[in-house]
């Protein structure tokens, strides 16, 4: 900076919460290229990372800090019987590679059967290895889920996987900022799901690509930190790179006396840096937008990409009156097998998913079973219900939910991505349609020829007992 | 993982004129079980070339002898969206393509296909149009990608449009070089660099 800094350079100097993030993260600038980008935590599972450990056998080179980067197996796991051995001989073997690969290099492994597996992003903040002002990457795109404590979080590609394996950094261009403010009172029965699919379905499923977002607003003050991550989660659903929230209060109690949390004087100096993890007041983003909360109601989508919902109560619009091609909203709605105009309340469904990264927390067991409980299962339902990890089964546990699961007709399995991306033998039967309150409703996602409606727990739990798409707002009392 | 170097490329081109492609469809997940980075070009677009019976869909633009042996796909707009798989770059690649050209890319699948040696080329909306196009009206229609002077020309007309790619990443691909390579020379400064993280 030059001397006789006046209040416009002053102005300039002025960061947002993404900049200070990035910016203390940047080992070197190229010239007309990205920014050797510097990580500091790293999650592998076994679907993207093998080939990476191939490269960098092939290379002849090894992993420079084994103790940065955290191995689980969830992709492929079955979420039944864990504890005898994985049928399918192909992901047999992926689940052995990821071990081998975590042996041989000194990387810490969480595999099937082990107490702390369970979802990559869910079980990064239980262990207190998601941290304020750090940077995380993942080879897989949810990753923006630990943008919920301030963390600069996204999903990168195998070729950069070996990179942080070999190098502890990646190559990246600054994305651009876009900061999200939704302000108001959300209404009764909308959770953060909704306010998620909400945002995605202004935005459409490619309006914040090239950007990282930062999500601003009493809304999201107010949010738990699960709920927090739940919205962080989807970001990649509008093409976001992430997502991110400022740390406050809420997050250092979150995180505070976790395994791998700072401990003692560290914590404390942790904390005085994490405290100047907010946006200045003049910082400039290069686009923003602002969303009333009450305008949000339950959410549903009704087509093959999570930008196409709307609340629960109104009907599919029309090919003319949205952007975007024709041809291919006919064809998207001709998979689901629906019109124009259908409503999707009263639509006859077949399954329900309970859990993903994006809702298989402790809070989405406990929306589910506000409304089942004293409730039966709908007969033409076929419910998995998959908790995230091994610890959120023990607080469902704890909490004495299962029993209101087996009493409503339910099974409670064991922890894994499950019917998220139907990997396993989780998988939605071909023209079935299932309500998930997972991430993605592309074709097939679910399973070969599977049709998703994507939606909060509480909408699955009000489906999962009528039988069809239902409001759950008809099913629940508001209280004060 | 080196890959072949690219320079220009002059060839035929599948036209797939659809939105919001995503890489679910370019390669479904249960096709992610290999250990090693080979065969996924058989699995490209799987569900979208095959039936359930694993018949081949014939009219699918992938599958019609028409366009056979093309080296580009011409995609519609936000192609590539959803997951970070690098499969379905790995499948674009095994399939026989080197360049993917599109009106807007999703990110992770533009960093992945720079990364395997596949060209993301970005064109105006226009541009994408005329190329969809000419290659209806004529499916041996041939398209320049001019890398060192950044630049798509439709050959039969002449009709060109500039792109835009950082001066790292073409090196890059005009030699033949990846990120890893660069990083390998930079550790001492990473190492450096590592000791000022505080976690």
């Amino acid at each position: 900076m030059q001397a006789g800094c006046n209040y416009k350079n002053y102005k300039f100097m002025s960061k947002t919460l993404f900049d200070k993030v990035w910016d203390s993260h940047v080992v070197r600038n190229i010239e007309d290229g990205p920014d050797v980008f510097f990580i500091d935590r790293h999650f592998i599972h076994e679907v993207t990372s093998p080939v990476a450990f191939v490269g960098l056998k092939q290379r002849g080179i090894g992993v420079m800090y084994p103790e940065r980067t955290f191995a689980t197996a969830d992709h492929n796991t079955p979420t039944w019987n864990q504890h005898l051995p994985v049928a399918d001989p192909l992901s047999a073997n992926q689940l052995e590679a990821l071990a081998d690969n975590a042996a041989e290099y000194g990387i810490s492994h969480w595999g099937l059967g082990h107490r702390n597996n369970g979802i990559v992003h869910i079980v990064g903040p239980e262990n207190g290895i998601t941290l304020p002002g750090s940077t995380i990457v993942c080879g897989d795109s949810h990753t923006s889920t630990h943008g919920a404590f301030g963390a600069i979080a996204f999903g990168i590609g195998t070729s950069e996987v070996e990179m942080v394996l070999s190098t502890q950094c990646i190559m990246q261009p600054k994305p651009k900022k876009m900061r999200i403010n939704v302000n108001g009172k959300l209404g009764f029965g909308v959770t953060p799901k909704d306010v998620a699919l909400y945002i995605i379905s202004k935005q459409t499923t490619s309006g914040a690509t090239g950007f990282f977002v930062e999500y601003a607003g009493d809304v999201f003050e107010n949010m738990t930190m699960e709920g927090r991550m739940t919205v962080c989660n989807l970001s990649i659903e509008m093409g976001a790179r992430g997502g991110m929230i400022a740390p406050d209060e809420k997050t250092y109690e979150y995180i505070k006396g976790r395994k791998h949390t700072p401990k003692g004087a560290d914590w404390d100096k942790a904390m005085a840096y994490w405290k100047t993890l907010k946006t200045d007041d003049d910082a400039t983003f290069d686009v923003e937008f602002n969303y009333d909360a009450a305008d949000i109601e339950p959410m549903i989508t009704y087509g093959t990409n999570p930008g196409m919902g709307m609340g629960v109560t109104q009907s599919i619009p029309n090919a003319t009156d949205l952007q975007g091609g024709v041809e291919t909203y006919k064809k998207s709605l001709g998979y689901m097998q629906f019109n124009e105009g259908d409503n999707m309340i009263g639509k006859s469904v077949d399954y329900v998913f309970l859990g993903s990264c994006t809702n298989g927390r402790i809070e989405d067991f406990r929306a589910f079973c506000s409304i089942v409980e004293g409730r039966q299962k709908a007969e033409n339902i076929t419910a998995w219900l998959v908790p995230g990890s091994h610890k959120v089964v023990d607080q469902i546990k704890e909490e004495g939910l299962d029993k209101i699961i087996e009493a409503s007709g339910f099974v409670l399995r064991e922890p894994g991505c499950s019917a998220c991306l139907a990997m396993n033998d989780d998988k939605i039967p071909a023209g079935k349609l299932a309500v998930s309150t997972s991430n993605r409703n592309f074709e097939g996602r679910q399973g070969p020829g599977s049709r998703t409606l994507l939606a909060s727990p509480l909408v699955a739990a009000a489906t999962a007992v009528t039988g069809v798409v239902t409001d759950p707002r008809t099913l629940i009392k508001e209280t004060a | 993982m080196a890959y072949d170097k690219f320079q220009v490329l002059t060839s035929t081109a599948y036209p797939l004129p659809i939105e919001n492609v995503d890489t679910d469809q370019i390669i479904p997940a249960r096709f992610l079980k290999a250990t090693e980075r080979k065969g996924f070009g058989d699995n490209f677009f799987r569900d979208w070339r095959y039936d359930s019976e694993g018949n081949p869909i014939a009219d699918f633009p992938l599958n019609d002898a028409k366009y056979s042996g093309s080296q580009i796909l011409v995609g519609g707009k936000n192609f590539g969206s959803g997951s970070s798989r690098e499969h379905a770059a790995w499948s674009v690649y095994d399939f026989g393509l080197r360049c993917v050209i599109s009106s807007f890319f999703a990110d992770i699948f533009r960093n992945n296909c720079l990364n395997v040696g596949v060209l993301p080329v970005q064109v105006s909306a226009e541009f994408a149009q005329k190329l969809f196009d000419a290659i209806a009206a004529d499916p041996k229609t041939e398209i320049t990608v001019d890398l060192p002077n950044q630049k798509v020309t439709l050959v039969a007309t002449g009709e060109s449009e500039s792109f835009d790619i950082n001066g790292y990443k073409k090196d890059n691909m005009l030699n033949g070089f990846d990120d890893i390579d660069y990083l390998q020379n930079i550790k001492e400064e990473v190492r450096a660099f590592a000791q000022t993280r505080p976690f």
